[in-house]
């Protein structure tokens, strides 16, 4: 490849990038953002943080692991159905690779004193990480006060009720397109 | 021979399919998984509490880590990385399809209008998310009540202002997971 690494990394950088982020993180799922944040937007500069807010919405509408799901967007952005694919491996193989040792041992971990210590310590670590991560991503997503109040609503909401994710993020949507259709209609007005 | 087969078929089958509707990521898998615990015998109930503790405390997702685990203590390591497969093949084709599509279409206007407004609601679901892993990491309820957990809330804050720090940013997330642990022994959280 002569191109810039930057812009178009390797299938095995792609693979090794996420195989750090699957490896390296605790908790999945949501817990993965902050490491996703680090590697992806911080250090190597392949998306925008709002890019990442992007793949994670489409992510809670559609089937799979939503982490899991990042990496096939990413790797696919970046290098093609290849780079999907080596992104999703990547993301994967540590936890087969981790899980199949830790099957082994299973009951004597959790019944651990020290192990126990250190997994309450890290859970405040991942609070912290985490709400870090949601100081970012509101920095880049709250521009309006439309954004501010879809924020605060969707929040109270997900916080407090049952309501299905997938059901948040379309209204969201339609309530964006109806906003676009008043506003242009508003525009068409004044022309 | 042939049932081993017939079994491997049969747990990337039945994975696949959770891949297929569990939507909306790790959680969405669990009454899946629960349903497995009720047709066949490949993992308890009690597996997966477990389970869900375990994947707390290692990497990768809740959903992934379960289908290595039902995979390998089935049919040995082999087992793992076909149902993990399984898992994980419907949203790599899904994904790969709404990516092309999304790649041409975040210039349209209207998707441009829909995505001004989802990524503030998604930045809020997250936000309710983080609320609640804060609730069960830094308090503990017993009796109804609820109890603040000292230690976790105060490494918690501390960690929080020092990640403010500009020269602390760039510190790999993994580096404060260790210092987490390291915390936890040594104050016996």
């Amino acid at each position: 490849m002569k191109e810039n690494n930057q812009e178009r990394p390797g299938l095995f950088e792609l693979f090794i990038s996420f195989f750090k982020i699957g490896g390296l993180t605790f908790g999945g799922g949501l817990t993965m953002l902050p490491m996703l944040e680090y590697e992806l937007v911080t250090k190597r500069k392949w998306i925008e943080s709002d890019e990442l807010l992007d793949y994670y919405a489409i992510g809670q509408c559609t089937p799979g692991i939503i982490a899991v799901n990042t990496a096939t967007f990413v790797g696919y952005k970046k290098r093609g159905i290849m780079g999907g694919i080596f992104s999703t491996l990547g993301m994967v193989s540590p936890s087969i690779l981790i899980i199949t040792i830790v099957a082994l041992f299973l009951k004597g971990f959790m019944d651990n004193v020290w192990f126990q210590h250190a997994l309450m310590g890290i859970r405040g670590v991942v609070c912290a990480l985490m709400i870090n991560t949601v100081i970012n991503l509101g920095k880049k997503s709250l521009k309006d006060t439309i954004g501010w109040i879809v924020c605060i609503v969707v929040f109270v909401l997900a916080f407090l009720t049952n309501i299905p994710t997938v059901v948040l993020v379309l209204s969201a949507a339609v309530l964006g397109l109806i906003i676009d259709f008043v506003q242009g209609g508003k525009k068409k007005n004044v022309d | 021979m042939s049932t081993d087969i017939l079994l491997y078929l049969q747990i990337f089958w039945e994975f696949f399919k959770i891949g297929l509707f569990a939507v909306g990521g790790g959680p969405a898998t669990l009454p899946y998984l629960m349903e497995l615990t009720k047709k066949y015998d490949w993992f308890t109930m009690e597996d997966l509490t477990n389970m869900i503790a375990v994947s707390e405390s290692t990497p990768g997702p809740l959903g992934v880590n379960m289908a290595t685990y039902a995979g390998f203590t089935t049919l040995g390591t082999f087992g793992g990385i076909v149902s993990t497969l399984g898992l994980v093949l419907p949203s790599l084709i899904v994904i790969i399809i709404i990516a092309a599509f999304f790649s041409k279409m975040n210039k349209n206007p209207k998707v441009q209008a829909a995505f001004k407004t989802i990524r503030p609601a998604v930045t809020g679901v997250i936000a309710a998310a983080v609320l609640g892993i804060c609730r069960v990491s830094l308090f503990s309820e017993a009796k109804g009540d609820l109890i603040i957990l000292w230690k976790s809330m105060i490494l918690a804050s501390v960690v929080l202002g020092l990640i403010q720090i500009k020269k602390l940013k760039n510190i790999h997330p993994f580096l404060w997971f260790v210092a987490g642990a390291s915390a936890g022994i040594i104050f016996r959280f």
